[in-house]
């Protein structure tokens, strides 16, 4: 079985910004395709892959969602041979100025977000943030090869190299959510190994960063008897210590509020429990902010329930996540299809 | 004639790749001494860790020149262990602090990789992200039981690439002025005592050449440097009136800076030998900053100096960027400048 890591870091390489998910697509059906029984695009661009069960048809099925897409940068103005940018999903100014990005003009052009100097500025940015709209991307090309090869509306992704840090961990832009697309490929290699009744759906959802437009229509096409999403959450360190962040490398987070169905949360945390996987209790009291938001109202209803992997930095390009949290969040998962009874949705209920 | 060709880049992506932060100079200083022996009459290593190399002319009645380009850059010292591989820093030199979330280090001598994070934008309010990050709040992250210890120096983990006719890297101040000292050296002419002091601690004040400058005892001072180039188009479209430098128009020779009044005459050389030579150049416009020239200047009875950079964007961040053909020309201007240099440009009057 080909190692986790190596492909972890070809996901976080491969441009895929909101509905521009291409080329990652394209390089997680290679991955999937040998661990599936049919894989295709939908109309919106996610990546439908299905292993059947072995239950008798009509058969019940769970789709497992995981979003591909990036957060990143467009191109709104070239001037003078540099870019002006816009954001592509939720991008903090902040950590912008000095970053590495690559410009996906005709060609690739690696790039760098620069800040001008406050004497470029209007008054007030001596010291303050300053906004998206006075940074600029430099390519380092003259302005004249700018022109030809840059285009209002191009893509520019993070180009922040992964880096392995101590303790098993990795550091790199769009972990969120590629750890979450390689914790299930584990959970798909895991399934090789263990016959399930029920169909699985895994998905690779598109466009979740800008409206969960992936995760809606996958759900709304394939129409999965249940939903789990699988998405990074808040860890513990600096700059993050609340109630809401976790700690990383501890296991993966149960989340329970209003977007999840109580009783397919408390089927995995007993599992969690039997299996001795670690794990944290994670409470989304409103909406959770993942394409659980959108599977659960689509068409009639769909019981949904979410795992978080607890993430560093979240939509910086130096977000960290423990290796051993997505591989525990990926067994979690293929055990929990395993051991999914062809008569498991009629404990799907309410305990009122 | 020196020139750089793909042997001198290499060696600048070794060196801006190297970590030299202010007082911790080794890591460069290692390289130059490899890459400059059996160039130089004598190489010492003097009490601050200066390199100083003197290559002797051959023709009668030659100046002593110093040529000073500094070693050290910019970065970080770790200052306290906050446990789990989690470390507080404070800043080596003048880095904004807006340059620091979000960016990947290195720290320490092996080059430890770690990050500088950000509280998640989901965490964050509005009113908070008008607001620049205090340096206090970050940390750097090594990852869980990652190891290091407070003293251990950081810089930005960004490695040097060429972009098209440009040079990006987190060190191209000084390294470039590094391998062109060592270019100079290399092809030292015979009409000069050529003194290359390869300085630590310039970004925090000048300080190696200092008493390099005292130890070589010159008879003028020439700072090879890199300089801000703030060429982009302002916000309001019009032309930037503080550039300072332009990245393309060539080396950037001083009249005045924060530490500094050139000496008229070696100006005047300079200038001189760039126009009769065919070499474009450009005037840094006086204002700020401040290079080595300026200790130089005021070593023992005083030394005419001057100093000649090469410009380049984004100074003091992960990733300044500057033209291969400046730093050809600057390398350029300097050899063809010292191989004409003769006691008369200081019996000149100022």
């Amino acid at each position: 079985m080909p190692e986790l890591l190596p492909f972890l870091k070809d996901l976080l390489s491969a441009p895929g910004l909101s509905i521009h998910e291409g080329p990652v697509a394209e390089m997680i059906r290679a991955r999937w395709a040998p661990l599936v029984d049919e894989i295709s695009l939908s109309r919106v661009g996610s990546l439908h892959a299905l292993r059947k069960g072995t239950a008798a048809e009509p058969r019940p099925s769970v789709l497992i969602a995981t979003h591909m897409d990036a957060i990143g940068l467009m191109v709104t103005r070239i001037e003078a041979g540099f870019l002006h940018i816009t954001q592509v999903g939720g991008v903090d100014a902040r950590v912008l100025p000095g970053q590495r990005v690559t410009v996906h003009g005709r060609q690739d052009l690696p790039g760098v977000v620069v800040q001008p100097s406050p004497r470029l500025l209007p008054p007030g940015f001596e010291e303050s943030p300053v906004p998206l709209e006075y940074l600029l991307v430099d390519t380092g090309l003259p302005p004249r090869r700018v022109d030809d090869l840059v285009r209002v509306g191009d893509l520019v992704s993070f180009a922040q190299p992964p880096l392995e840090l101590a303790g098993e961990t990795i550091a790199g832009h769009t972990l969120d959510n590629r750890a979450s697309v390689a914790a299930l490929t584990v959970c798909l290699e895991g399934l090789q190994h263990c016959p399930h009744a029920w169909d699985v759906w895994a998905v690779a959802t598109a466009a979740e960063e800008v409206g969960l437009i992936g995760a809606s229509t996958s759900a709304f096409q394939l129409r999965p008897t249940l939903a789990i999403v699988l998405d990074v959450t808040f860890a513990k360190g600096p700059g993050a210590s609340d109630w809401n962040t976790f700690p990383l490398g501890k296991g993966p987070t149960l989340v329970m509020g209003a977007n999840m169905h109580p009783a397919l949360h408390k089927a995995l945390k007993d599992l969690a429990d039997k299996l001795e996987i670690p794990y944290a209790l994670e409470y989304a009291p409103t909406r959770s902010g993942t394409d659980a938001s959108a599977t659960q109202v689509t068409a009639e209803g769909i019981p949904s329930a979410v795992i978080g992997i607890p993430l560093r930095y979240m939509h910086t390009p130096v977000e960290v996540v423990a290796i051993k949290d997505i591989q525990r969040a990926g067994r979690l998962l293929a055990e929990f299809i395993a051991g999914l009874t062809p008569d498991f949705v009629e404990k799907i209920t309410w305990d009122d | 004639m020196p020139a750089i060709g793909n042997p001198q880049l290499r060696l600048l992506e070794r060196l801006s790749n190297a970590c030299a932060v202010s007082g911790d100079e080794g890591e460069v200083r290692k390289i130059v001494l490899a890459e400059i022996e059996g160039h130089a009459d004598e190489v010492k290593v003097d009490a601050l860790g200066n390199v100083l190399a003197v290559k002797k002319g051959s023709q009668r009645k030659r100046l002593r020149v110093m040529l000073s380009a500094h070693m050290d850059e910019v970065g970080f010292m770790l200052v306290a262990d906050d446990g789990e591989g989690v470390f507080r820093f404070e800043v080596i030199g003048s880095i904004d602090p807006r340059q620091l979330p979000g960016k990947a280090v290195w720290v320490g001598r092996d080059h430890t990789p770690g990050v500088i994070g950000a509280r998640p934008i989901h965490l964050t309010t509005a009113e908070e992200r008008k607001r620049a990050i205090p340096v206090d709040s970050l940390r750097i992250d090594l990852g869980p039981g990652g190891k290091a210890k407070p003293g251990d120096r950081a810089t930005f983990a960004s490695p040097f690439r060429r972009l098209g006719p440009s040079l990006l890297g987190k060190a191209l101040d000084n390294r470039l002025g590094v391998v062109t000292l060592i270019e100079l050296l290399r092809n030292a002419p015979p009409n000069v005592d050529l003194l290359a002091a390869f300085t630590v601690q310039e970004e925090i004040g000048l300080r190696g050449a200092k008493v390099a400058a005292f130890a070589l005892d010159p008879d003028l001072g020439i700072a090879v440097d890199a300089t801000p180039a703030h060429d982009l188009p302002a916000w309001d479209g019009e032309p930037a009136p503080f550039y300072n430098t332009r990245l393309g128009l060539g080396p950037a020779i001083y009249v005045a800076d924060r530490a500094t009044l050139s000496d008229p005459r070696l100006v005047r050389w300079l200038t001189s030998t760039a126009e009769s030579a065919g070499i474009p150049y450009q005037v840094r416009q006086p204002g700020g900053g401040g290079t080595d020239a300026g200790a130089i200047q005021r070593a023992r009875a005083g030394v005419p100096a001057v100093s000649v950079s090469i410009p380049h964007r984004y100074p003091h961040t992960a990733a300044s960027l500057a033209r291969l053909d400046d730093w050809k020309n600057t390398l350029a201007l300097l050899h063809t400048a010292l191989s004409r240099l003769t006691p008369d440009v200081l019996a000149e009057e100022r």
